[in-house]
């Protein structure tokens, strides 16, 4: 049975990144921008089933011009169209609002499942498929490692792993599914891929396209709002030990004890 | 809407988590602040015990749904029992801990109830009438400060920061919420034993994580039994987990898990930023690894260079002496 999914991804710096704070904000130039590594776990779930079973992969993504770019990689991957939600009145907002805008698109498109990340490696708020799923009245599962479609074709069976226990969910489709590492590897593009790419359709949906009132979302409709951004503090620089191990163990024992108080 | 402050407890087998317990000290400062109270909520099925340990821990009230609906995990069941709650109790801000639990179901739940939510802070407090927030964006690069525009708001609270109260106070009334659930279209049906995880990562107070230096899976013997030795778990980073020397569910950092013990040693880790992430807002860090240019010795605490082979099973050996 052939099925219709939708991949929310979100534009991310690459994790290797440094990143540089100036007046309150993330200076992005220079920055290598990637898919956030934890929907890319959920692509690749994506374009196995419709690989096994037919279908369709979409992938969505909200987020600047430049992040065509990113979107392109999906593309790249296996994905057969994607979406680009893009409008400046609709960003600035928070989580709350970009589950808005996610799920007002969700709406315009027919689907069997969503695959999401767990959550997105720069701002990790972990709430945006969870909150969709509630916008859309959608079951969700959270966290996903494996992952199998029922008998039926209309449910799904997913192992999860959750503070350290490990746990079985079924679930109806259609459902949001956040992907969490060890659901599977992530497949590298080809050339072929990359060229094919360029072929692939991405439209663009702006505020008006979504029937989104933007003052309803963005700087606006967000609810919590980032006031200031700083570097971490720097840790106090540290002490080497010094001796050989049985020596050097003894003492940090002792420290361990009677400076640091944390044995 | 009250000016109290509400904290959603979660509990395991053998009572509440300590997390909950660091959440009434939390709440505790913003309810002052507030000029409201701090009240507990409960949810499950046959949570008497859990009701009864929150209203002793200085709490002025303890709301609970105990529901045969909420046996098993339900996101949607749990969301409509929370949202019932906090419907009654009517607070500013509802405080969840930042375990994989707190996250999903305030998420939901805030989604339910069209709040607004900030996940896995370090540190809350009231600024001019205005909640404002602390975390860690990035992987721990950069720290946000988040203001709250309006209450009520819910926050989840990263565990281990603030310490737990530990004083039993007289108990609180506890006053059971009443819900009629729909049957959930998503739930647990199995629960899968993980016979490594002694002690749940996100809640220890002592780690001790092994690296590509542990060299095969035989080389967690000794991190083992370093953390049996403290009483801690067990972690690693991604080269071990991907080699496949353990299980990813230990694996710390940006794709792993956040954690924030007082104690967390590094063994055979080089440090790299992506591991940095899930580790460096412990409080006290311990690297031992033989390459003294080793990244991970720019924020440890304390260093030694040295085999892990060695320096490992010498310090179990100083600790047990200890006691
Ligand atoms: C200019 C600017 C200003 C901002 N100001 C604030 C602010 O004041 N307060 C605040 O809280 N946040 C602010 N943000 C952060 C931003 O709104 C967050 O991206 C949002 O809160 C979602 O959280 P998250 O990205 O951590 O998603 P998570 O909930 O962690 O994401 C989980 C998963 O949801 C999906 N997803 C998330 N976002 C998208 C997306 N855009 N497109 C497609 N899929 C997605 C992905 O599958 C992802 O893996 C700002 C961002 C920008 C660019
Ligand atoms: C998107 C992305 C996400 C990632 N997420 C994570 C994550 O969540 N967690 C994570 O950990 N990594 C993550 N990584 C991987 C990360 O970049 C590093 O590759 C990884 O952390 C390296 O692990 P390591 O320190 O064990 O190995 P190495 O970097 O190989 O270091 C091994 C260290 O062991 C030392 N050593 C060797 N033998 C001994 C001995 N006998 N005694 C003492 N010391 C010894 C060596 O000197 C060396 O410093 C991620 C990478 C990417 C790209």
């Amino acid at each position: 049975m052939p099925y219709n999914i939708v991949v929310l991804l979100k534009r991310v710096p690459d994790t290797e990144s440094k990143i540089t704070i100036r007046d309150n904000a993330v200076v992005t130039e220079g920055l290598n921008f990637v898919l956030d590594p934890y929907g890319e776990y959920g692509l690749e779930k994506a374009l196995q089933l419709v690989e096994q079973n037919g279908g369709k992969v979409t992938a969505v993504l909200f987020g600047p011009e430049e992040a065509k770019e990113t979107i392109r990689k999906a593309l790249a991957v296996g994905a057969d169209e994607a979406i680009h939600i893009v409008d400046p009145a609709l960003e600035g907002g928070d989580a709350g609002t970009t589950a808005q805008v996610l799920a007002a698109a969700l709406k315009k498109i027919p689907f069997d499942m969503v695959w999401a990340g767990k959550q997105a490696v720069d701002e990790d708020n972990a709430q945006v498929p969870i909150r969709v799923a509630e916008l859309l009245d959608l079951p969700h599962v959270n966290s996903i490692i494996e992952f199998e479609i029922g008998a039926d074709g209309k449910s799904a069976r997913c192992v999860r792993e959750v503070d350290g226990e490990r746990d079985v969910m079924v679930t109806i489709l259609p459902a949001i599914l956040t992907a969490q590492q060890g659901l599977g590897e992530v497949r590298y593009p080809s050339l072929k891929g990359i060229m094919g790419a360029k072929k692939k359709p991405i439209t663009d949906w702006n505020a008006a396209a979504l029937g989104i009132d933007p003052s309803s979302v963005g700087k606006q409709g967000a609810r919590v709002e980032i006031i200031g951004l700083e570097p971490p503090p720097a840790r106090p620089p540290g002490k080497i030990i010094p001796g050989d191990a049985a020596t050097a163990a003894k003492e940090l024992a002792r420290l361990l004890r009677e400076e640091a108080k944390v044995i | 809407m009250s000016n109290n402050v509400l904290i959603v407890a979660e509990g395991k087998a053998e009572g509440l988590r300590k997390v909950s317990f660091e959440l009434v000290n939390a709440a505790q400062q913003l309810a002052r602040d507030l000029g409201g109270a701090v009240e507990g909520a409960v949810v499950g099925n046959q949570v008497g015990a859990w009701a009864e340990q929150l209203a002793k821990t200085g709490v002025a009230k303890v709301y609970v749904v105990d529901n045969a609906g909420l046996e098993n995990f339900a996101p949607e069941s749990y969301a409509s029992a929370l949202a019932e709650i906090i419907r009654a109790a009517a607070p500013a801000i509802v405080l969840f801990g930042a375990s994989g639990w707190g996250k999903e179901v305030s998420a939901r739940t805030a989604a339910k109830l069209g709040w607004g939510l900030a996940t896995d802070c370090t540190d809350a407090k009231i600024e001019n009438g205005a909640l404002v927030l602390t975390r860690p964006i990035y992987a721990g690069k950069a720290i946000a400060h988040v203001r709250a525009k309006s209450f009520p708001v819910m926050v989840s609270v990263r565990p281990n920061i603030v310490p737990p109260v530990e004083a039993e106070s007289p108990a609180a009334p506890i006053e059971q919420i009443a819900v009629t659930l729909k049957e959930p279209r998503a739930r647990v049906v199995e629960k899968v034993e993980n016979a490594k995880s002694k002690v749940d990562l996100g809640e220890a107070s002592i780690v001790v994580s092994g690296g590509r230096g542990v060299k095969g899976p035989e080389g967690f013997a000794p991190v083992e039994e370093l953390a049996d030795a403290l009483g801690g778990a067990v972690g690693a980073s991604r080269a071990a987990v991907d080699a496949g020397w353990i299980d990813y569910t230990h694996q710390i950092g940006q794709t792993g898990k956040t954690v924030a013990p007082k104690l967390y040693i590094a063994a055979g880790i080089s440090g790299a930023i992506q591991h940095l992430a899930g580790m460096s807002s412990s409080k006290v860090i311990v690297a031992v690894n033989k390459d003294p240019d080793a990244p991970i010795f720019k924020i440890a605490d304390y260093g030694i260079v040295g085999d892990l082979f060695q320096v490992l099973p010498a310090l179990t050996q100083e600790i047990k002496k200890l006691g």
